[in-house]
Formats: structure tokens, C-alpha cells, sequence
């Protein structure tokens, strides 16, 4: 550990780059997944995971289309290339399933995760802290003499990375959403 | 055709539209409104089990033995968890079956009210798909999807969970042709290009084999039919996994027995040599493949199944087609011919004298006695004495399931039910009556171990009750044989808690629940002791008492390849490596 507390391992590519190292084979891989919105299917999908012993990085979930109840789940997981293919196979003949894609390997995607960081600080750290914020371009969303509230929308290894660097500054708590993912370009998914 | 009804009547009404005749269950306070639909009716016929277990593998058998899906109705709580290992049970083995259960009120789920169960919870992962139906207007079209999910792609167990206030509440009634369409569809049809290459696959093997599966029965008779002219018109070899039996006939000049861990020699030797493998309907377990490392290492792989999670699972293949047997089946025999392919003997004359070679092993070979029944001779015999009937045979899980396989032929499918996947005792004696509610008139027997038999053996009251005149033919070895045998083999003879002390009198019980019992001791005796039992127009238990610590071979030790097996007691020692006891 260095002065600002930053995992080993984690500066692989660049400072920005935080995200766990892949163990050999493995790949990681977002995928988006269009469901029918009925009661219980996020545990469908958490259960196929959990169950058949494949990791999950980061679940997003939501309504996208409220009169025809679909809801699309964005999954970041990791394993060699033949798990991610049964993931997507195992995926693909779930009753609740429509459509699955994977965004990593089918042509450019845009990830975003939004997070809201709590720093407690007075002096200098607390200077620090908001000067930091500016070069991250995170946004002040709530704000005492003691505390900052910050929001901060990016990939995910973005937010890893200011995150660390609150470490030592007195963080106290994190909220994120996960990641959100699209295709590049007119077409859908 | 839409009409105001109850959701109980609307249950029984969805039964019958859906050509439903018979319905497994046990009743209780969360399903009393759809028993007494139930009871004002004559159209479906409720077969009142002893266990909720029993309804399921009941249903199981009826499924397996006539190509239609198995029907179980239950209540909350205790009904729908004791109907859950036959659940796990279909699931692994691709049977398609539709259980009801009823659920505590929908106000008072969540607030522990009386024999109230997460029952979607806790079958979610051991169903294909399970739906908790919280409005009347909703059901029909619930239940007509829950058919179509059971049946259509890899068929399974759906469930459907019915609380009380919607049996009672009044809604509209839709039939089976207006409920909407889910986003689920699977494919049937196999993909042209990768059907040519199959074709062309077919042309050039030197070395071929057909490895055939349990798909091939669910996919139906046209599957079955296809197989055997495809492997008429190519002449090449057939094996078939445990769920496969009867596909293609045992007596055909193809057939070169059940492959796997304790298959035939000459199946596993030739999975292991060929050049060029057909898996048609076969998942690549492990009791197939072994060391998967060392899996037919030099053949190419075609791969027919319906399911894409299948595929590539388990071992890599260099032609798949996802799509249903027959469809598949029918479109390689329509290219084949297309092509103007004839069969080549003379090039596949070299691989049918090596496989002649490994027939001669004959690897079925058994020590015979004169003093005590050998539990080889037994089948042997049951099979000389029955092969000529109308024949189902449901079985129990261990060795004698695997003797059963080896050493009973099956000509045609749908006559073979056994617990694969899961491997249930308890499985046989239900399944048993599922089959004879069926086929009333047919002969069926349930091989069976004591130990697994004791598991259900209640059920054998159903059959009293319903006047099914099942056999149960069990192979008393007074042991938990199969893990006997692995404890001999892996755990230096040390027999922890595999010998059962206290059995019952077998005669006795028989008669106690109002069948007959027979037990047969001494081989000189057995001819006409099974003859007693097939001549008894009711159930009967027959006690077989068979030597006690016989091993079931030919046996691929875990963590071994297929050209490692094992034939004979003698070679046994020392076989299995540490590694393999992880496997089990
Ligand atoms: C004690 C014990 C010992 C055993 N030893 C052996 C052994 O020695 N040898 C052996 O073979 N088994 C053995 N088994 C059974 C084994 O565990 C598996 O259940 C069995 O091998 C699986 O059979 P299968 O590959 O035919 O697949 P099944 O489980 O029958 O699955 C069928 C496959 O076909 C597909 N399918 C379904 N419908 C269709 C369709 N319409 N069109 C196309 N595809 C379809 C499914 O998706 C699936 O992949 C043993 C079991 C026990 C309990
Ligand atoms: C429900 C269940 N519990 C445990 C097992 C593990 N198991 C597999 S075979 C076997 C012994 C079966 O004994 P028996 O029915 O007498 O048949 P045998 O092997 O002696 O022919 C056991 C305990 C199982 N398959 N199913």
C-alpha cells in the first residue's frame, strides 16, 4: 500500500485502471439482457448466476419500456470464453428472456456508472478533496462545514479510481448504480 | 371461446383442453376448491398417491412411457416441497410435467400464514420455468403457456402456484388458442450449412459412431424411426446413453450396447477410436465422457440438440446443429439422398472387425453360481421370461439399475424409465404406477434395490388401491450396493453404514398391503418363481435375494478414459487414483 491506500495490482494501465486483475483465460464482458418485467425475474437471473457459479461484477436494472413490461439488465461478469458462452446460452433459453447481447465483443459501447461519494473533512483534506473532484469533474450535490457529497458519472474504473483517492482523505461511504451500457451507433441493444 | 368461471373450474377446464386424462396429486386446504372440480367431473382421472414424491416421478413415468406431459396437483407448503426432488428429477431428465400447487391466500402471502412455502422461491432453480398467478382473469392463459413450456424445446417440469382466493374468485376463461405467445421459441428446424457439413461428415468417416441420447425419445417415434433408417443407410455403428435405450432396437446388427461408465467395452472403445462421432440428442455427461481430457481424442463431433446450452458445454464440438432430432434426422437423410451418398461397407469393413474384436471380450461376463442367485442371472432370466410380453420396466437407482441396462433389451422406446440426471431412489415404485395408470394392460416391472425400494414403497398401496398390477422385482443384496462397490473399490474396504441391519419381511408386507409376495433364494428355483409373479393378475413384491457384495462391470473409474475400463473383479486393484474419488 501506498500513501493513498491504492490496492497493489491495481495500476495495470493507468492510474484510472483499478479494477481487479483477470485470473488466466478469463475475459470480462457486459451484457445486456431485455426481459419481460414480471415479479421475480431479477432472482431468475441472479439465481442462473449463483447457481451455475458464474461471477457477476455489476447488475443494473430498470423499466425501459413500461407498456410492453420490458426491463433490460446490464451484466458485468467475467470467465473464459466457453463459461461466457454458456452464460449467454443458459441466458438466452430462460422462459423470461427476449433478446441477449453481448456489448464487448459486438462492436463499440458506451458504459456509464453514475456513483454519489461522502468525504468528511476539514483542512487540508478537505481542499484536497474538492480540488480532486475538479479534475474528476464530480459535482458537489450536498454540502455541510464537515462534509461533501459528490456525484460522479463514468466508466467504472474512473469512479475505482476517485474513489481510492478519497480513501484517505475520509471517505464514509459509497453509492453506486452499476454499470449502464449501449451500442455505439443508429443500430439497437 | 372465452366464459366467466372459477379459477378452480378454470384449472380443471385448461386440463382437459389440453387433452389431460389423468392427474397425479394429493390433496389438501389449498387446493380443496380445485378437488371438488375435480370431483364433479368424470373427464380427468385422479390417481391418489401416498407421497407427493410419489405424484411426481408417478407423473414421470406416465410422461416417459407414452410421449405426453405428467400432471401433479398438490397443496402449499409441505404438499409443494415433497414434490420437489421429482421435480429436480424431470428437470435433469428432460421429462415434461405440469404441477399444480396450492398456495395460502394472496393476503396472506408473506406473513408465515399456515402451510405457507416460498414455493416459487424454492423451485425456481428445479423447474424449466414456475409462475405464482395472483389474478383469476390470468390463469387460462397461465396455464396454457405452462404446456407450452413443458412441452415444446428441452422438455421439463413447470409449476404453477395457485393461491386459495384464486381458485374461488370468478374470471373469463380462455382456451388454449388465444393465450398470448411468449417471448420463448425455440428452434427446430437445423441449420443448412452446418447439415451439409454433417452430410459430408457422414460421406468421408472411416470410422464413425452414433451416440444417441435421450433426445431422441423426447423428440418422439419420428426421431426414433429416423435413426434407425439413418443408421441403416449409412451402416454405421450405434450406442445409446442410459436415457436412449430402445431408440435403436437391441436386436439390430448396429447395435453395439449402452456406452459410459458402466456401458459396453466394445461402445466405450469404440467412442474412444472413432474419427468421426454423432451425438444425436446427448448431452456429453460425465458418466459418458470420463477424463474429459482424454474424450475421443481424434474424432470430429456433430452435435444435434435443442437446447444451445448444450452445446459446447461439456466438450467442444466441430458441427453443431441446434435444432429438434427428428427435423434434423429428416434433413440429413433428405441431403444424404440429395447427394446421390451411397452406402460404403467395404470402407467401414476394417472398423466393424476391430468392433467385432471388442464384442469378443464379451465384457458382460459374469461368475455363475448354482447356490446362490447371481443378480446378472436374475435379469438374464427375467429377461428370457418376459421379452415376449407387452414390457415396461421402470427401475430403482444403483447396481441393479445398471444391470438392468446391460442385461435387459429394449426394442422400442418409451418401454425404459430410470432416474439418470439425478439419480433418485425412490424413483422405480412410483414411476412404476405411473406407467401401469397408462398402460393398464401392459406388463410392468420395477427392478429394483431394497434399499431404494424402501424409499417409496408406500406407493405400493396406490397400486392396490388402483388395481396396478405392477411387479416389483427387487435384487436383495441387504446392501447399499453401488456405494458398497465404491467403498470396496476407493475407500479401502471400509463399508461405513452401507449395510442395512433391520429389513423387512418382503413377503409379508406384500401382503400386508394386500399384494402378493414371492421370494426366491436358490437359482434351481427362480424360472418358476418368476413365472408365479407374471401369472399374478396384481402387484406383487418379489424378493430376489441375490448374492450380497457382487460389483457391477464393465465400470470406468472416475477419472479414467474410456480405453481404461474395467472388466473383472481381478483387475481392480489399485485402479482408481486418488483424484478419481472427487468425482464420484
Ligand atoms: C448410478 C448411475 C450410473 C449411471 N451410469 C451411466 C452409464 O454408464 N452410461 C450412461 O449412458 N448413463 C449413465 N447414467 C446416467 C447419466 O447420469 C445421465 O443421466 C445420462 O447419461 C444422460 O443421458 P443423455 O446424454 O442421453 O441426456 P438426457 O439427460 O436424456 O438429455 C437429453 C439431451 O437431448 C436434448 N434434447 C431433448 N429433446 C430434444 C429434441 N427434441 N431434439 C434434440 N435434442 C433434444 C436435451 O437438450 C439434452 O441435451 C448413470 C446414472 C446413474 C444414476
Ligand atoms: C435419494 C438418494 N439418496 C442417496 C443416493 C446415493 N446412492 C446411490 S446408489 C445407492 C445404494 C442403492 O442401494 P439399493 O437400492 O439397495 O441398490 P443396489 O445398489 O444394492 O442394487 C445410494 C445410497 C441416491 N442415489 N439417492
Amino acid at each position: 500500500m501506498n500513501a493513498l491506500n491504492i490496492p497493489q495490482g491495481s495500476t495495470a494501465h493507468s492510474a484510472y485502471s483499478l479494477r481487479s486483475s483477470l485470473a488466466e483465460g478469463e475475459e470480462r464482458r457486459t451484457l445486456a439482457v431485455l426481459v419481460v418485467n414480471e415479479a421475480g425475474v431479477l432472482a431468475r437471473v441472479i439465481g442462473l448466476f449463483s447457481g451455475r457459479g458464474y461471477n457477476i461484477e455489476s447488475l443494473t436494472v430498470a423499466e425501459t419500456d413500461h407498456v410492453s413490461r420490458r426491463s433490460r439488465i446490464t451484466v458485468v461478469t467475467t470467465g473464459t470464453p466457453a463459461v461466457i458462452a454458456q452464460i449467454k446460452a443458459q441466458l438466452s433459453r430462460m422462459v423470461v428472456v427476449i433478446d441477449v447481447h453481448d456489448l464487448t465483443t459486438e462492436g463499440p459501447s458506451v458504459e456509464r456508472e453514475l456513483a454519489l461519494i461522502k468525504v468528511a473533512a476539514t483542512g487540508e483534506a478537505r481542499v484536497e478533496s474538492l480540488r480532486l473532484a475538479d479534475v474528476f469533474r464530480a459535482r458537489v450535490v450536498d454540502t455541510t462545514l464537515r462534509s461533501f457529497v459528490f456525484e460522479l458519472t463514468g466508466p467504472s474504473d474512473k469512479i475505482d479510481a476517485f474513489v481510492e483517492l478519497m480513501a484517505p482523505l475520509g471517505l464514509v461511504d459509497v453509492s453506486r448504480t452499476g454499470v449502464a451500457a449501449i451500442k455505439r451507433g443508429p443500430e439497437g441493444m | 371461446m372465452s366464459r366467466e368461471m372459477t379459477g378452480a373450474q378454470i384449472v380443471v377446464q385448461a386440463l382437459k383442453d389440453q387433452g389431460v386424462d389423468t392427474v397425479f396429486g394429493y390433496p389438501g386446504g389449498a387446493v380443496l376448491p380445485i378437488y371438488d372440480e375435480l370431483f364433479k367431473q368424470n373427464d380427468i382421472r385422479h390417481i391418489l398417491v401416498r407421497h407427493e414424491q410419489g405424484a411426481t416421478h408417478a407423473a414421470e413415468g406416465y410422461a416417459r412411457s407414452t410421449g405426453k406431459p405428467g400432471v401433479v396437483l398438490v397443496t402449499s407448503g409441505p404438499g409443494a416441497t415433497n414434490a420437489v426432488t421429482g421435480m429436480a428429477d424431470a428437470l435433469l431428465d428432460s421429462i415434461p410435467m405440469i404441477v399444480l400447487t396450492g398456495q395460502v391466500p394472496t393476503f396472506l402471502i408473506g406473513s408465515d400464514a399456515f402451510q405457507e412455502a416460498d414455493t416459487i422461491g424454492i423451485t425456481r432453480p428445479c423447474t424449466k420455468h414456475n409462475w405464482l398467478v395472483k389474478e383469476t382473469d390470468q390463469l387460462s392463459d397461465v396455464l396454457h403457456q405452462a404446456f407450452f413450456v413443458a412441452t415444446n424445446g428441452r422438455p421439463g417440469p413447470v409449476l404453477i402456484d395457485i393461491p386459495k382466493d384464486v381458485q374461488f374468485a370468478t374470471g373469463t376463461y380462455r382456451g388454449p388458442e388465444d393465450a398470448p405467445a411468449l417471448p420463448y421459441r425455440p428452434r427446430t428446424e437445423g441449420d443448412a450449412d452446418m447439415i451439409e457439413a454433417a452430410v459430408e461428415m457422414i460421406e468421408t468417416a472411416e470410422r464413425p459412431i452414433l451416440y444417441t441420447g435421450g433426445g431422441v425419445i423426447n423428440s418422439g417415434d419420428e426421431a426414433t424411426r429416423l435413426l434407425r433408417e439413418l443408421a441403416e443407410a449409412t451402416g454405421f455403428p450405434v450406442t445409446s446413453t442410459l436415457m436412449g435405450l430402445g431408440a435403436y432396437p437391441a436386436s439390430g446388427e448396429a447395435w453395439l450396447g449402452m456406452l459410459g461408465m458402466h456401458g459396453m467395452y466394445e461402445a466405450n472403445m469404440a467412442m474412444h477410436d472413432c474419427d468421426a462421432m454423432f451425438c444425436i440428442g446427448a448431452r456429453f455427461d460425465d458418466r459418458i465422457t470420463g477424463r474429459l481430457d482424454a474424450f475421443s481424442p481424434g474424432s470430429k463431433k456433430v452435435h444435434i440438440d435443442i437446447d444451445p446450452s448444450s452445446i459446447n458445454k461439456n466438450v467442444m464440438v466441430d458441427v453443431p446443429i441446434i435444432g429438434d432430432v427428428a427435423c434434423v434426422l429428416a434433413a440429413i437423410l433428405e441431403r444424404w439422398k440429395a447427394r446421390g451418398s451411397k452406402l460404403k461397407r467395404d470402407r467401414l469393413t476394417g472398423w466393424w472387425t476391430q468392433i467385432d474384436a471388442w464384442r469378443a471380450i464379451k465384457c458382460l461376463t459374469y461368475k455363475g453360481s448354482e447356490t446362490v442367485i447371481k443378480p446378472q442371472y436374475a435379469l438374464e432370466r427375467l429377461e428370457a421370461l418376459t421379452r415376449d410380453h407387452d414390457r415396461y420396466i421402470t427401475t430403482e437407482v444403483g447396481q441393479h439399475q445398471m444391470w438392468a441396462a446391460q442385461f435387459l433389451h429394449f426394442q422400442e422406446p418409451k418401454r425404459w424409465m430410470t432416474s439418470g440426471g439425478l439419480g433418485t431412489m425412490g424413483y422405480g415404485v412410483p414411476a412404476s404406477v405411473g406407467v401401469q395408470i397408462a398402460h393398464p394392460d401392459a406388463l410392468v416391472i420395477n427392478v429394483a434395490g431394497e434399499a431404494s425400494f424402501m424409499m417409496t414403497m408406500q406407493e405400493l398401496s396406490t397400486a392396490v388401491q388402483y388395481r396396478a398390477p405392477v411387479k416389483q422385482f427387487i435384487l436383495n443384496n441387504e446392501r447399499l450396493g453401488m456405494v458398497r462397490q465404491w467403498q470396496q473399490l476407493l475407500h479401502g474396504e471400509r463399508y461405513s453404514h452401507t449395510y442395512s441391519e433391520a429389513l423387512p419381511d418382503f413377503v409379508k408386507m406384500a401382503e400386508a398391503f394386500g399384494a402378493k409376495g414371492i421370494r426366491c433364494e436358490n437359482p434351481a428355483d427362480l424360472d418358476e418363481a418368476i413365472r408365479e409373479m407374471l401369472a399374478y393378475d396384481g402387484p406383487v413384491i418379489f424378493d430376489c435375494m441375490v448374492e450380497k457384495h457382487e460389483n457391477c462391470f464393465p465400470m470406468i473409474p472416475s477419472g479414467k478414459a474410456h480405453n481404461e475400463m474395467l472388466l473383472g473383479e481381478a483387475s481392480t486393484e489399485g485402479a482408481i487414483d486418488a483424484g478419481g474419488g472427487m468425482l464420484v
